[in-house]
């Protein structure tokens, strides 16, 4: 049945499906990201593809690859009960020019997964009536779920404490964790002891 | 007592009722550690756990902690339960700023003692990163029983008016002691 959708697809947008496959009920449609909002206008309206729910809008980092983004959504139809994935390659390597367009005035679900898109990802989505981020704060710069983000960054809201060892503080050490981990416990009993000095 | 008119009010006699001298300082923490008047910051899983913990079967309104004050300018201790995010963290601290002297602060479980897991961008690694932090509870979340015995270590903290960060103990280490039945959890020291 949804092979028949891929086929839909396939017929509708002939030259713009770049690739697709189903695996084991998964269905897949690439396409380029000019087709986009087409594309999602005839998912939405065709009666033989009716896909009333967008289950879900996000994208994926492939920093080696040009285009370097992939933007992923996933359909349902509530009366035919098939699904599709879609997907679209956007962005260069250096990540400019990741823009497709919006979704949001087909499903009202693609206005907060863009902007949760952008927030994580920096794509751009034309169209949309209010992108900014959702997740994280206005202050926030980049974006966190790129590659390239080092995984060690943080950008505090508010300045830490001016405390020797703020990265160790007492009862915590460089081992902190969970608290039968990697401290034994016989340190704690000294550290809370009255008259030890810490 | 007497009939309540001036001619017969008289001084009690120590020799009938009894005294006990104290100081000052002793009375007020004494006063101070049963009337712990909270403000629940409550953002995770944590809560759960908080629940049953204010809850009539484990009930720490024994301990005499049992009113919350939704305002922190009527509170004496900040419970932090769960994540911080950096996000939230401005929230955290203007509220533990409106805090008025003396107030403590209990970190309720292992993402508000260290962060936990989450160790990534949009979460601090410990609230203590902001605010000072009285008590550690770990776990995750941590049984009622541990969050117990962090209020009776804050109690006890309160009344020899020590104000070092404190941490509760597991009262045996799941990792060592065989009668728990569990897997041999910790490797053999490398001593």
């Amino acid at each position: 049945m949804s092979k028949l959708l891929i086929e839909l697809v396939r017929n509708e947008f002939s030259d713009a499906v770049t690739a697709s496959h189903s695996e084991r009920g998964d269905e897949t449609v690439v396409i380029k990201a000019a087709s986009w909002l087409s594309l999602g206008q005839f998912l939405r309206d065709d009666p033989a593809c009716d896909m009333a729910l967008l289950v879900d809008l996000t994208a994926v980092d492939f920093p080696d690859q040009n285009p370097r983004f992939e933007v992923v959504a996933h359909l349902a139809s509530l009366t035919r009960g098939h699904r599709l994935r879609v997907k679209a390659k956007v962005g260069q390597r250096d990540a400019s020019r990741a823009e497709i367009d919006s979704w949001s005035g087909l499903w009202g679900s693609a206005n907060w997964a863009e902007r949760e898109c952008f927030d994580m990802f920096g794509i751009i989505f034309k169209g949309h009536p209010d992108l900014r981020r959702i997740l994280l704060y206005p202050e926030f710069v980049g974006h966190p779920l790129r590659r390239d983000y080092p995984a060690q960054k943080i950008q505090p809201l508010v300045p830490f404490r001016e405390v020797d060892n703020i990265d160790k503080l007492p009862p915590f050490g460089p081992t902190e964790g969970m608290s039968f981990g990697r401290q034994t416990h016989d340190q704690w009993q000294k550290l809370n002891q009255p008259d030890d000095d810490l | 007592m007497g009939q309540l008119n001036s001619s017969s009010v008289s001084t009690v006699e120590p020799a009938e009722h009894g005294y006990f001298t104290t100081r000052f300082e002793s009375i007020l923490s004494w006063a101070q550690k049963y009337s712990l008047f909270m403000y629940p910051f409550v953002t995770a899983c944590c809560g759960m756990e908080f629940m049953a913990v204010s809850s009539p079967r484990y009930d720490f309104s024994r301990f005499g902690s049992e009113a919350p004050r939704f305002s922190p300018r009527q509170s004496d201790l900040l419970w932090v339960v769960g994540t911080i995010s950096q996000r939230q963290a401005p929230i955290l601290k203007r509220i533990f700023e409106q805090m008025a002297e003396p107030r403590w602060v209990l970190a309720f479980g292992t993402c508000a003692s260290s962060g936990g897991f989450y160790d990534n961008y949009a979460t601090i690694a410990g609230i203590d990163k902001i605010i000072p932090c009285d008590i550690y509870v770990p776990g995750c979340p941590p049984r009622p029983e541990a969050v117990l015995d962090g209020l009776m270590l804050l109690q006890d903290k309160i009344q020899s008016g020590d104000r070092r960060p404190a941490i509760v103990k597991p009262r045996s280490d799941p990792a060592t002691d065989q009668s728990l039945g569990l897997v041999q959890l910790r490797r053999p020291s490398q001593a």
